[in-house]
């Protein structure tokens, strides 16, 4: 964080800024009089829920505006600048040498038919300010300041030869190609690994401090946004919500908008304690399996669930954990193991299941969007299993979609006969969490059910599989990357790494030392609400002692 | 007419038709709900005209006997009998008279390629759809023989199997529908695959649902829109094959009235700058045109709206 | 490289495989004749003895599989069999003709390759404009023509004043320029449909690639416009145009039978319509055959320089 000198004039100013978007044929409001104010060096981070306008605004600080988008009102003054007013030349010379843009989706950002060293080179050959051979000496410096492997050799890579979490730092390298005013960071770390994250995050920070570069700094995760921004500004829906200095916001948000979304952070229900002596709901027993007989995904994987208990199971993308979902409902047969259901072994395939067995196990998907037949009213979708599996018919069935719909909250009469389409993403994962429990199950597993939604949205979500649990004696296996969540709803916590389950045990004592490294890597990268956990992490740690690095000095 | 008038007309001519369009639009617009009427909105004058042109053969299609003054089949006067009333389009090599036949045409030729495209269209859905649905072996093997058919042109496969099963208007049908649902299999496989992948696919398959289900309940209402667009597709494609075919003698076999055969029987005159011939295959064009214009629409809408 | 070349050895393969099952599905298709051509030639009035004679000669009496290897072996080694209806070597009718035909499509391709790819490329960089709408309109009416039409209007235009000749009467002799000038009809009707086909094609393929999150970052970094088509997307654009100018080319062969009747031309196409017309099944396979090789032939090299301009397959970790 740098130290600001609040005499100099701001380097971007926006006032009133008006931003419409077109959807469907008409234009609707995307920004409705945004003001912002940034001076050199500063960072502000803009936070939001998706639709909050959060990228349209930073885009349009470079004066740039997606097909389909127009500023319609308002004005954008970098430097002295209107931008509004610039030719598209004179934007052009300003795009990448004094204003330069950081994208989600490195992968997607990266040209693919060209080294990384020669898009790093093209804005400052293209503006003019580096020869050359300056210009692939300052990249191969920036790469090594940025902890990326082999700093002389790696630009000369194609993109698709790198990881992910290399490609977003290789990013932030080519925006800094000019030495900018201004960096554009638009959710840089959000398609990332929390382990990745952590690299990217201390890589872009020092970066930033380094070259007294001001930022704006786009992101929906809080904790995030407070290692990286001084100031936070709060957007819902295209209308600022507030804006305060970052320990400012933290501590004392002042609107109920900004207080609820820090609220969430804090929901955890009681630990239930561990059962003994019981039989099991599902159990998972020395799983080997993998989709080609030469690569075992899972290795020897055993864990069990109990009645009315939730277990969630932590490991970050590749490590076995939809996998293991899949063995469980049958689509990926173990090559060795078994799993079973109270007691008795399940076929190994779903198509050899009986239907009580496949009643029993239910699924809740990450992407309501995809879980439910676009084609299908609500009324069909909840009434299919139950009128399978229960033979319920008529006026019964009526009946039990009304109560289904009241059990999650939802007014029958009035979501009965809709689309999906026509429901918001909360709600769809609503009418997910009724289908499952249309079949009456014991046992119900969540695949990052919360991940696709909002905050607020998410903590109904578990609030209500919460009061679900208890009212119908369920046991949910829950699969997530995201240690927040397992905070709030697990019983007990299973880490997963590369298909082997590296350590299990009740929640209470999973967030306790001493861990397997692995998993207090894990523990250890996720952000805090504090502006200051970055810091303590890297000094406890080590700056490269982080990320993949920290991984690769455990073997 | 010299290609010099041409220039000058053609102008006229599109823009009159786009004028239809856009009246055709706005009647419909009036007629029908409020949500129609959106939809009816987003069309291009291009569509407007295409849905305006389809209609009318449709109208030709089915009330030929009600509209032509004559017979197909019969001979009427002298062969090449110029354009004057009472054959208003004059007579054809034999003597029949070339409007009454370009109104069956409309009910031969366009009938046909219908019939063939449902065909096709059924056989290569079902087909493509389970394929992508049951994946693995079955899949590959599909697959593999589907990629073999279509390494032949159609015009080419379809002269290969004419010669052996004759020109018969059934072995016609036959023949083109399984050229024709090779492609239709490609393009509902790769729909289908988009769709199986899907969560509520695989929620479907793990309460223990039916292929057919699956097949007629998940997949196909999710993959209409595309296959929708495909259809019209393949409709030109169709009736523009059969057409070539009856244009080199091996379609629609006398003495039935089609399009492709009156260009055919008739093609001698253009050396005595007679446009007669032009008018059979300007229907052709005019019908495929129609439907390309549709489709383009509808499948710019699938594709998000965007560009 | 060693990647790059495994691919291409593949695609070769596969495409001989191909072939391979394409002359056996050929073969067996004359297989399920009614009838066989021993009784075909001699006709309903000739004696059994007579037709046994001649199965024997024409190796009719042998098991199919042997007929098959004997029959592709002689394909191979350019003997093609003999023509039922003018009792002639087939190899004899169709080298002349097929040089005709293979004329025919390399002069359309010279114009409407380049034309189609310039048009796209404009229609693609003014999307939404009226140039590119009313292309765009032109395009799908052309695409929608048949070829027949097409043909005979350009007849009525530009034969009847006397242009150009309607009919394209050549031979191997006939000198370069003389035969540009007499196929320039039949050209250009076949370059008419094709670039549209192509045109629309490229356009597509170039727009698609527009859209993609680099080419906005390109704009971000504050390339020229021109830079960006030429620079960003059209590398990544080589393969699917390639594949668009493959694909259209193989069109082109089947457009090339009926122009060719259109016009009298003495090409490959003509010959096997007339193969059907008199059931001479012999002339009819080969034909097929030759199409089928090239249709084949094309699409492979589509295949593998669209593989090869591809950077992630040209060098992997």
């Amino acid at each position: 964080m740098s130290k600001k000198t609040t005499t100099t004039a701001p380097l971007l100013t926006m006032l009133n800024v008006h931003i419409k978007g077109l959807s469907d044929e008409t234009w609707v409001d995307i920004i409705n009089g945004v003001d912002l104010d940034l001076r050199r060096g500063e960072v502000l981070g803009l936070i939001g829920e998706s639709g909050a306008g959060k990228s349209t605004l930073g885009l349009a600080a470079m004066g740039f505006c997606r097909d389909g988008c127009k500023i319609t009102d308002g004005s954008i003054e970098f430097d002295g600048l209107d931008l509004l007013s610039q030719s598209r030349q004179q934007l052009r010379q300003l795009r990448g040498r004094r204003i330069a843009y950081v994208a989600q989706s490195a992968a997607a950002s990266f040209n693919p038919a060209h080294r990384l060293i020669d898009q790093f080179c093209e804005a400052p050959l293209k503006h003019d300010v580096m020869a050359r051979t300056e210009a692939e000496i300052y990249a191969t410096s920036l790469y090594e300041r940025m902890n990326l492997p082999d700093p002389d050799e790696f630009g000369y890579r194609y993109p698709h030869e790198v990881s992910g979490g290399q490609l977003q730092r290789a990013m932030t390298a080519m925006a800094l190609s000019c030495r900018p005013d201004l960096i554009i960071f638009d959710e840089p770390t959000t398609a990332l690994d929390v382990t990745t994250q952590i690299e990217v995050l201390a890589a872009i920070r020092d970066i930033v401090k380094q070259f007294n570069t001001a930022a704006i700094y786009i992101s929906h995760d809080l904790a995030v946004v407070a290692q990286m921004a001084d100031t936070i500004k709060v957007l819902l829906k295209g209308d600022e919500v507030e804006q305060a200095t970052t320990p400012k916001m933290l501590k004392s948000p002042k609107e109920d908008y900004t207080k609820s979304l820090w609220a969430v952070r804090e929901y955890a229900r009681a630990e239930q304690p561990p059962v003994t002596g019981q039989q099991p709901v599902i159990e998972i027993n020395n799983v080997t399996a993998g989709y080609s007989p030469r690569q075992d995904i899972l290795k020897n994987v055993s864990f069990a669930i109990h009645k009315r208990r939730t277990v969630a199971v932590v490991g970050e993308s590749g490590s076995g954990k939809s996998t293991t979902a899949r063995v469980i409902t049958g689509l990926l047969q173990p090559r060795m193991g078994s799993v079973s259901f109270a007691g008795t072994p399940l076929p190994a395939s779903y198509q050899d299941r009986s239907r009580d067995q496949l009643r029993h196990v239910q699924m809740i998907y990450q992407m309501a969007d995809t879980a439910l037949n676009p084609k299908l009213r609500i009324r069909n979708l909840i009434a299919r299993p139950a009128a399978m599996y229960l033979g319920l018919s008529g006026r019964a069935l009526e009946d039990r979609v009304r109560d289904l719909l009241r059990m999650i909250e939802m007014e029958p009469d009035q979501y009965i006969d809709r689309l999906p389409s026509e429901l918001s993403g909360g709600q769809k994962q609503r009418i997910g969490i009724a289908r499952a429990i249309a079949a009456e199950p014991g046992f119900i597993i969540c695949d990052e059910v919360t991940s696709a939604l909002d905050q607020l949205v998410a903590e109904g979500i578990l609030k209500l599989l919460d009061r679900l649990q208890s009212e119908l004696d369920l046991s949910f296996m829950f699969i997530t990357h995201d240690l927040a969540t397992v905070r709030a709803i697990a019983d007990e916590v299973v880490v997963m790494k590369d298909g082997d389950v590296v350590e299990q045990g009740p929640k209470s004592e999973m967030f306790v030392p001493p861990h397997h490294p692995y998993t207090e890597l894990l523990l250890g990268s996720v952000p805090e609400m504090d502006p200051t956990w970055l810091d303590r992490l890297l000094d406890s740690r080590g700056a490269d002692n982080i990320g993949d690095a920290a991984i690769a000095r455990m073997k | 007419m010299s290609l010099f008038s041409v220039m000058i007309w053609l102008p006229v001519v599109v823009v009159s038709c786009l004028a239809a369009g856009w009246l055709f639009q706005q009647a419909l617009i009036l007629l029908v709900n409020e949500t129609t009427a959106k939809f009816l909105r987003t069309a291009p004058l291009t569509a407007c005209f295409g849905m305006l042109t389809i209609i009318f053969y449709i109208i030709f299609a089915v009330f030929a006997p009600f509209i032509a003054p004559y017979e197909q089949y019969e001979i009427l006067a002298g062969a090449f009998e110029p354009w004057a009333y009472p054959y208003v389009l004059g007579t054809d090599n034999l003597g029949r008279d070339v409007l009454s036949r370009l109104v069956y045409g409309a009910r031969n030729t366009v009938g046909i390629a219908f019939l063939i495209t449902a065909l096709a269209f059924i056989v290569g859905t079902v087909l493509g759809i389970y394929s992508a649905l049951r994946g693995g072996l079955i899949d590959q093997l599909f697959g593999r023989f589907i990629d073999v058919l279509m390494a032949i042109p159609t015009l080419i496969f379809s002269l290969l199997m004419l010669t052996i099963f004759g020109t018969s208007v059934l072995s016609l049908v036959l023949v083109i529908a399984t050229i024709d649902s090779t492609r239709v299999f490609r393009i509902a496989r790769a729909v289908a695959l988009n769709i199986v992948v899907l969560d509520y696919i695989e929620a479907a398959k793990l309460r223990g649902e039916s292929t057919a289900y699956l097949i007629t309940r998940e997949i196909l209402p999710n993959s209409m829109a595309p296959l929708a667009a495909e259809f019209g597709l393949r409709f030109c494609f169709v009736f523009l094959t059969i057409s070539s075919l009856s244009f080199l003698g091996l379609g629609l076999q006398p003495p039935l009235a089609d399009w492709g055969s009156m260009v055919r029987d008739n093609a001698e005159l253009i050396s005595f700058g007679d446009i007669t011939p032009l008018i059979p295959a300007g229907a052709i064009a005019v019908l495929t045109i129609a439907v390309n214009f549709v489709v383009d629409w509808l499948l710019h809408r699938a594709s998000g709206l965007k560009d | 490289m060693n990647n790059l070349l495994f691919m291409i050895v593949k695609r070769v393969a596969l495409g001989v495989l191909t072939l391979i099952l394409l002359s056996l599905l050929i073969f067996l298709s004359v297989e399920a004749l009614p009838g066989d051509l021993a009784q075909e030639i001699l006709g309903q009035q000739a004696t059994p003895e007579a037709v046994a004679a001649i199965r024997k000669d024409l190796g009719l009496d042998l098991p199919p599989h042997i007929r098959y290897v004997n029959w592709l072996g002689g394909m191979l080694q350019g003997d093609f069999g003999t023509s039922l209806a003018l009792k002639r070597p087939i190899i004899d009718l169709i080298a002349p003709r097929l040089q005709n035909t293979l004329f025919l499509t390399l002069y359309t391709a010279c114009i409407a390759v380049p034309l189609a790819i310039l048009l796209g490329m404009m229609a693609s960089l003014f999307r939404n404009s009226y140039f590119d709408r009313i292309s765009n309109a032109s395009a799908l009416s052309a695409i929608s023509m048949p070829e027949f039409f097409v043909g005979y209007i350009l007849i009525y235009f530009l034969a009847l004043s006397g242009y150009f000749p309607s009919m394209a009467n050549i031979t191997p002799s006939t000198p370069l320029f003389e035969k540009l000038y007499a196929c320039f009809l039949p050209a250009l009707t076949l370059t008419l449909v094709v670039t549209a086909h192509m045109m629309r094609m490229t356009r597509a393929a170039i727009i698609n690639i527009l859209a993609l999150p680099y080419i906005e970052m390109a704009h971000l970094k504050g390339v020229r416009p021109s830079r960006i088509i030429f620079r960003h997307a059209l590398p990544n654009a080589l393969a699917p145009i390639v594949n668009v100018v493959a694909l259209n080319l193989a069109y082109l062969i089947t457009g090339v039978v009926i122009v060719e009747i259109v016009f009298v031309f003495p090409g490959l196409g003509q010959l096997m319509v007339d193969g059907v017309r008199f059931r001479d099944v012999p002339v009819v396979q080969a034909s097929s055959l030759v199409f089928a090789s090239a249709y084949v032939g094309l699409n492979l090299l589509a295949d593998i320089i669209s593989t090869a301009t591809n950077p992630r397959l040209m060098r992997r970790k």
